[in-house]
């Protein structure tokens, strides 16, 4: 193993998955003695699970994840077409449907192209050598002569026989191997490629492209009325004016589950409004006090879970000692379209169209719900409005659901309406961050105290007691316990161990399962805040140290790929120590490797604080990013540069804002995001290739190194440090003094 | 009864007149692009031109597109002969879910057809009303641009 690849989590993630590994290091043959599968295939190890080419030679290929505007489907199809040595054309991909891909849990946590991507690498490439096989006793050559070219075994005379007149119906009804023998880096053609992703066309023609433009006959549209506050339970409704209306099919209700069906979208929207002004709710004060959010957030019930606690006996004596909190508010998904979900049971069958990030899960929640065998339940992805994942996508399928299923043989379709969405997804938890850090006389970090106050970070479906229809109606169910997540992923701690090598360091995640406000996994996890506070913090100590922001953090880096995506970063950017910049002009650098097990990222931003009004004009971001193999450079690039601008928004924007029983963020004016006058003039992204080396993901890498990037030039540009989440014009202007 | 005339052809549409345009593309036109984001004219997921004007499709009833031209991005071009954005926006690959695109469009379409040569600056505040959370911003300046340059008869 080089030393480039050399990486302190090495012996974990060799214990994790460590055929991983053997993928780009095959010469590694202690690892070889392990059993377990590349990526995926560990849990679904039958190749034709995967895979399969029909007797006219098309190829299939199948995953259990999602398409969610990432461009996953492009980045698959080009990983299958490299093994299997055709266009990418040729490769025809099935997203996650539970009655025909293999069941890969949620599309989450940037893990697509390491679960999917690399089972998908693997089978392809073992289905290679069983066609290259075949096609030897046709040809009646030996394999070594043959090669695989474009759907066919081509001998060295130029006879070609095709995929399909290879493959029986039994040929791929094989497990999977530890070991398949892969194209080479070097001599890969699709992988690499920036490849023009294959769902764009249908979006810009209007063609129907999401589980919104899903039109079957006879379908009806429904809308909930949601309670008006998590507290709210249902006193009374007179459904009568509502059952008279034009067009209206039925209204149900169960327990504080309220809703309506007609034949027409509008008139369902007119309808839920009649249902909505008819309905008699009993509030009750569930929420904190916002202005003491997170003296409130640390009084909660909880338990405190030691993540380390490392002492050095020879670490050098401290002189300097820093210590400060960062905080960050409960922020949203806040999709641009409000979820949306079809449903329809029919001959005792129920299907489900869903925009949600994981259909094996959606198909348990369901289940449970309506007491129906899983077999009996079919969930099918579609693509929604980008999730950064869990919002409205899961109940809005399960309200479809159980509207569909109280109306057999009619199709519904339910699409939340703006303020269910802002009101009713689960929000990203608020997060408060202590940290206390000391130096040694040469400017070195010799201790780091660390504490993160935060609630739970994931209560995707699963059961019905995670849906709200399943929380709502008048028998419902519990949901369950709130769940703190593990190291090394983490959730509310993801992120929590600082990669820079200090003698001293104390971790504490105090996890508290409160669930007052509605909350779930919102991109990143915990990564954001911790990376936040963490990359905020390394420029507080390098101000304290007298150094440079870059060099400091260089000074604590022992990984060579992190050093090597900081110093990329440093010099696109053009990085100078000392800069002179004009007055309100500040530069920032963050840098951090998304869960210590993916992508390594580092950002640096340039922009204005404006002196009268507060404001931030972002100039330009720069960003270096190792993902591993790349499979699609400009794909890695667009998921960096939107994840910087989401990242600019939630940092510079958002907070989510209620009083003691209602959320008052909802709408766009009461929860604003960043809009184009806004945005950054440039944003530039070096991707860094490792070839041969494991997929990491790239999907969360670039959210915590921007927001602190951000905190560190608005910190530069003022003199002033903001610890407060979001930094927006009122708290900049608090800063100054203005 | 509505009679107007979408893409160029005319259309006579039901819906009762205090329904939004975007509720007679969608559901009685059975047309995908314009979509529904917040249906109080917040977030630009709707917008399509009337009369070559953008407008918020969820807040238009369509009482009063009466006799009026509409047009929407299947009016662009097809996937057999995209139009100079729908071109454009491919190229850049200027999308991530994509669900604000065609709203996106159709504002830009507007800009294009009075702006020969627009500025970043010029197409950012055309686009200002609309929204976009997976941060595509920057890519969609670029293929305004381009496609500028496709309507101006420029190869690239």
């Amino acid at each position: 193993m080089s030393a480039l690849f050399k990486t302190p989590v090495s012996r974990r993630a060799v214990l994790r998955g460590g055929s991983a590994l053997i993928v780009s290091f095959s010469l590694a043959p202690a690892l070889l003695a392990q059993e377990r599968l590349p990526g995926a295939l560990q849990n679904t190890p039958q190749l034709d699970a995967w895979l399969r080419i029909a007797a006219d030679g098309s190829i299939t290929v199948f995953t259990g994840k999602c398409e969610l505007g990432q461009g996953i489907k492009t980045a698959l199809v080009q990983v299958a077409a490299e093994q299997l040595c055709v266009e990418p054309k040729a490769v025809n991909l099935v997203t996650a449907d539970t009655a025909q891909t293999p069941a890969e849990g949620y599309t989450a946590g940037s893990l697509s192209m390491q679960d999917s991507g690399t089972a998908i690498m693997h089978a392809c490439a073992q289905a290679r050598g069983i066609l290259l096989a075949r096609g030897a006793e046709r040809h009646v050559l030996p394999v070594s002569l043959l090669k695989a070219e474009n759907g066919a075994i081509v001998a060295p005379d130029g006879k070609r026989i095709g995929y399909g007149e290879l493959v029986a119906d039994t040929t791929l009804k094989v497990r999977a191997q530890l070991q398949s023998p892969l194209i080479p880096p070097a001599e890969h053609k699709i992988v690499g490629q920036s490849l023009p992703r294959v769902d764009i066309p249908a979006k810009v023609m209007g063609q129907p492209a999401y589980v919104h433009d899903l039109r079957l006959p006879g379908m009806v549209h429904g809308r909930v009325v949601r309670p008006l506050g998590y507290g709210a339970t249902l006193v009374l409704v007179d459904t009568s004016v509502v059952e008279k209306l034009p067009g209206v099919r039925k209204v149900v209700r169960d327990g504080n589950f309220l809703a309506v069906t007609a034949d027409r979208e509008f008139r369902a929207i007119k309808a839920m409004e009649t249902l909505a002004a008819a309905a008699r709710w009993d509030e009750r004060d569930t929420l904190p006090d916002q202005a003491n959010l997170y003296a409130w957030l640390k009084q909660q019930a909880g338990r405190t879970i030691p993540i380390r606690d490392e002492k050095s006996a020879t670490s050098a004596p401290a002189v300097k000692q820093l210590e400060a909190e960062y905080l960050r508010p409960y922020q949203m998904h806040a999709s641009i379209g409000p979820s949306c979900g079809v449903a329809l049971y029919k001959d005792d069958l129920l299907t489900v169209w869903s925009h949600a990030q994981g259909m094996f899960p959606l198909r348990q929640a369901i289940s449970q719900l309506l007491k129906l065998p899983p077999e009996k339940v079919r969930c099918i992805h579609m693509e929604g409005a980008g999730c950064y994942g869990h919002n409205g996508a899961d109940d809005a399928a399960v309200d479809a659901a159980y509207l569909a299923f109280s109306d057999p043989g009619t199709p519904v379709r339910v699409q939340w309406m703006r303020h269910q969405e802002h009101q009713w997804e689960p929000y990203g938890s608020a997060m408060a961050m202590g940290v206390r850090g000391s130096l040694d006389a040469s400017g070195r970090i010799v201790e780091w105290d660390y504490a993160v106050w935060t609630d739970t970070h994931s209560t995707r479906p699963g059961g019905a007691g995670s849906t709200l229809v399943g929380q709502h109606i008048a028998t419902p169910f519990t949901p369950p316990p709130a769940n703190p997540g593990a190291q090394p992923a983490g959730a509310g701690d993801r992120n929590i161990v600082p990669l820079y090598r200090v003698p001293n360091m104390r971790l504490l995640y105090h996890f508290r399962p409160h669930q007052t406000l509605r909350v779930s996994a919102l991109r990143g996890l915990g990564a954001y805040a911790n990376v936040f506070a963490i990359e905020s913090f390394m420029d507080e100590l390098a101000a304290a140290a007298g150094a440079d922001p870059v060099e400091f953090r260089l000074r604590h880096m022992e990984e060579a790929r992190a050093v090597a995506v900081i110093q990329r970063t440093a010099a696109a950017f053009g990085w100078q120590a000392d800069a002179r910049l004009p007055k309100g002009r500040g530069r920032g650098f963050a840098f951090s490797r998304y869960k210590n097990l993916g992508a390594y990222c580092a950002v640096a931003v340039e922009l204005d604080v404006e002196h009268e009004t507060g404001r931030v004009r972002l100039r330009r971001a720069v960003s270096a990013c190792d993902s591993g193999q790349t499979v699609n450079p400009d794909g890695i690039r667009n998921q960096i540069e939107g994840g910087i601008i989401q990242a600019a928004s939630w940092t510079l924007n958002e907070q989510v804002n209620f009083d003691k029983r209602r959320i008052a963020s909802r709408d766009w004016s009461r929860y604003p995001i960043l809009r184009f006058a806004d945005m950054f003039d440039s944003i530039q992204v070096e991707v860094i290739d490792r070839p041969g080396a494991p997929f990491l993901g790239t999907g969360e890498a670039s959210q915590g190194p921007t927001g602190a990037a951000i905190a560190n030039a608005i910190a530069q540009a003022t003199g002033k440090r903001l610890r407060e989440l979001p930094l927006n014009p009122a708290r900049v202007k608090a800063a100054i003094g203005v | 009864m509505t009679e107007f005339r979408l893409n160029g052809q005319s259309k006579r549409v039901e819906s009762e007149p205090d329904t939004p345009l975007l509720y007679v593309l969608r559901d009685e036109l059975q047309l995908n692009g314009a979509k529904y984001g917040c249906g109080l004219g917040q977030c630009g997921a709707c917008t399509v031109l009337l009369d070559g004007k953008p407008v918020f499709s969820c807040v238009v009833p369509v009482s009063v597109i009466e006799n009026r031209e509409v047009s929407t991005i299947e009016g662009l071009g097809t996937a057999a002969q995209p139009g100079p954005l729908q071109r454009a926006f491919i190229e850049e690959q200027a999308a991530q879910c994509g669900y604000c695109i065609p709203g996106m469009m159709m504002r830009a379409q507007a800009l294009l057809a009075t702006t020969r040569d627009p500025t970043a600056e010029q197409i950012r505040r055309q686009l200002q009303p609309n929204l976009c959370r997976c941060g595509t911003q920057n890519r969609i300046v670029k293929a305004v641009q381009r496609a500028a340059r496709y309507m101006k008869g420029g190869a690239a």
